[in-house]
């Protein structure tokens, strides 16, 4: 399994509620898979190497396999993650050499041609390679060849590094399996009946009964034949690296050391927005580095809540660092970069010289945000639930958060449509056990006590009864019964009692006091 | 025409109350201004607040409002970050209101501040609510002070034993604009208007003695 994979199965997940069951709690030597939908329910994509040591196999189904092996923990794999992560893995390896690409679902191809001997050869390069991503986890194969075809040959069935010089490439290839030709299914199916084992047995065949033979179904780019000519280096078969992204990024050096970097600054903002404005982009994030003379580096980074471009703006979110800045002996270098860009197109003003309405509140979000953190302000995040506390939730404005919904009439539907039923103004942030008498198994409250204070129901409408929900809680989560109530001093609240006495699933039933009404 | 000293006031409203309930919120979003001015609520809240009268429900408020309202929330540390986070949203005029919520009485909160978040409303135009939950009275210049409890709903047309239309009273303590005085407010959804009844003064019959009421000389209304 790859590292990015088991870092996407290790990310934090929101912290359960009491009554939600823990999410499950795997060590290294529980069977653990990733699974994709399949046409018949999902189909495991990787497995780790517990899982592999009991005999699970990618492609096999995630039902069949928990009948054989109860205790399997399955999680949806994020293939398009995994891609970004490889894409992002394939720039890293630039640090090699310059050209590099991403190879199938799992592999990079890199041209070393003329660069190994700045890692002391190629056998000082793989060494280093294989230590590098270790240390970021990752299990590697590594093989160096003198075509693509041949390197991803051995890297996939070959030892586990090696390196075919070009006079013994033919014997080496000969010993491997047909499936290191990088062929299909089919073809490999075909293969196989017909007795061809290894690729030795390809060479052995003459050409042109080779191309007789396979082609004809217009997979004329894998057949046999063609992919021995590009292994063998007879067809060319160059690697296309894709051009890395451009940087924003704008650096002053200064002639004397200065102790406050503030003066130099606008007229860096507005080198950076130029160029990004030439682009048609904005920045997302920003970073500013101070480069101390004694060699340390002092980094600011603010984040935008919309692509921005706008110098004056983008000074402000850095203003406030400058108060508590160590500035040491001086500054010898100033750079500032957008980090993360996103496309912004050109907006025109307003005839009456006003600002747009989402641009003043963007602004006020970068500027609190900048302040107070950015997990300090939120937007509201509407899901489709019916549990009270899931249905609306609190996201950061600046990361993901629905910043479209603050645009005028921008919670048109999505969840967030008229109330249908009689909901609280004001919902606890977790539900507060309170004790509560009422009718034994089922009826309604008649008096509790909250935060050590005793209340003394007048009024109550209910049940009105949510069911758990079974898609995604745990076959322990019990239904809740809310009650809307009104005391004796006219306050009104949002109580429930979770579970039925007798439902099988735990003790007796417990109350919470989750929101204040109106 | 000159402005006169009644639109010159700041449009900064206190309501106290206590943060077993939710009444003084429904107040202030009773009163909200939703048909003149669009763009969202800035809704503050510091730590304590939100930890024991918890967080601001759309789908509630939604229903007293009367229309989807986006709400952007700020959860501050403490009631100086939430002083200066009011500050900033009060300079933003796309903003339709500021709620601003700080529990108890803390040291900041006093009248400079508030006389600093009555200037930056006052240029701007954008209207400030302060929440105060469990908080004691200080020196202020809010021109409308309330001070809102929950009362007893109306009855039931459908279920008698169910809860009405909720009803709060509201004791205006402090006010620049008009007369003080304790009302009976209920809020009418359909029209979003407040319903300022003077509650009875006299007890009802044959709950023994009652205090007597001073006469009541002073023209409300």
């Amino acid at each position: 399994m790859a590292r990015w994979e088991r870092v996407r199965s290790r990310s934090p997940r929101p912290t359960p509620a009491p009554w939600d069951d823990a999410p499950p709690d795997h060590g290294p030597e529980t069977p653990f898979v990733l699974a994709v939908d399949g046409q018949h329910g999902p189909v495991i994509h990787a497995v780790s190497t517990a899982a592999a040591d009991l005999g699970i196999t990618t492609g096999t189904r995630v039902v069949d396999v928990r009948a054989l092996c109860p205790d399997l923990v399955a999680l949806p794999a994020d293939l398009a993650g995994d891609a970004a992560a490889l894409g992002r893995l394939t720039l890293w390896a630039r640090r090699w050499c310059p050209w590099s690409a991403s190879d199938g679902a799992d592999g990079i191809v890199l041209d070393t041609t003329g660069s190994s001997h700045l890692w002391g050869g190629e056998a000082g390069m793989l060494t280093d390679m294989s230590a590098r991503l270790g240390d970021l986890g990752q299990e590697t194969r590594l093989a160096v060849a003198p075509t693509h075809g041949a390197a991803w040959a051995l890297a996939h069935y070959g030892g586990t590094q090696e390196i075919s010089h070009p006079d013994a490439l033919r014997a080496r290839l000969a010993a491997l399996p047909v499936a290191a030709l990088r062929l299909d299914g089919a073809t490999l199916l075909t293969l196989r009946r017909l007795g061809l084992k290894r690729i030795g047995d390809l060479m052995a065949i003459p050409r042109a009964t080779l191309n007789r033979r396979f082609g004809r179904d217009g997979k004329t780019l894998m057949t046999p034949l063609r992919r021995l000519d590009q292994a063998l280096g007879h067809l060319p078969e160059p690697v296309v690296s894709a051009a890395p992204p451009r940087r924003y990024r704008q650096v002053q050096r200064l002639a004397e050391p200065i102790l406050d970097p503030q003066p130099s600054l606008p007229g860096l903002m507005q080198m950076l927005c130029q160029d990004m404005a030439r682009d048609g982009q904005g920045a997302r994030a920003i970073r500013l580095d101070l480069y101390h003379v004694d060699g340390r580096v002092t980094g600011f980074e603010a984040l935008t809540a919309r692509a921005s471009r706008d110098p004056a703006h983008l000074y402000r979110l850095m203003e406030r660092r400058f108060e508590t800045l160590d500035a040491g002996f001086g500054f010898d270098t100033i750079a500032v970069e957008a980090t993360r860009i996103e496309h912004q197109s050109s907006a025109q003003a307003r005839l009456d010289g006003g600002d747009d309405a989402d641009v003043a509140t963007a602004t006020l979000i970068d500027r609190l945000s900048s302040r107070l953190g950015p997990q300090a302000v939120q937007c509201p995040a509407p899901r489709e639930s019916h549990i009270p506390e899931r249905a609306e939730t609190w996201k950061p404005a600046l990361r993901g958060g629905r910043a479209d919904l603050l645009a005028p009439g921008g919670l048109g539907g999505g969840g967030m449509v008229a109330p249908a039923r009689d909901r609280p103004v004001r919902l606890l942030q977790t539900p507060e056990r309170i004790e509560v008498l009422y009718a034994v198994p089922e009826g309604p409250p008649v008096r509790f006590k909250w935060r050590r204070k005793p209340y003394l129901i007048r009024r109550h409408q209910g049940p009105e009864r949510l069911s758990p929900e079974w898609w995604r809680a745990a076959a322990s989560a019990r239904l809740r019964d809310y009650y809307k109530v009104e005391v004796t001093d006219g306050a009104r609240y949002w109580l429930f009692r979770e579970g039925i006495a007798g439902d099988g699933r735990g003790a007796d039933p417990d109350w919470f006091l989750h929101g204040l009404f109106a | 025409m000159p402005p006169t000293s009644e639109t010159r006031l700041p449009a900064v409203t206190e309501a106290f109350g206590t943060a077993r309930d939710a009444a003084a919120t429904a107040l202030v979003l009773a009163q909200l201004d939703t048909l003149g001015r669009s763009g969202p609520i800035l809704w503050v809240q510091d730590r304590l607040s939100a930890q024991e009268g918890g967080l601001p429900y759309t789908r509630g408020i939604a229903g007293i409002i009367g229309e989807d309202k986006p709400i952007l929330r700020v959860a501050a540390r403490t009631a100086a970050e939430a002083l200066w986070a009011m500050e900033e949203g009060l300079e933003c005029a796309a903003l339709s209101a500021v709620i601003g919520e700080v529990w108890g009485t803390p040291r900041v909160l006093d009248f400079t501040a508030s006389k600093r978040l009555a200037l930056r409303s006052q240029r701007s135009g954008v209207p400030l609510w302060l929440l105060r939950p469990d908080a004691e009275p200080g020196l202020s210049v809010a021109p409308d002070r309330w001070h809102v409890s929950a009362a007893l709903s109306t009855p039931n047309m459908l279920d008698s034993r169910a809860p009405g239309t909720p009803r709060w009273m509201a004791d205006l303590f402090r006010s620049r604009r008009r007369p003080p005085g304790i009302w009976m407010v209920a809020h009418d959804r359909a029209t979003h208007r407040l319903h300022l009844d003077a509650p009875l003064r006299d007890g009802a019959v044959g709950t023994g003695p009652q205090p007597i009421p001073a006469p009541d000389t002073r023209a409300v209304g």
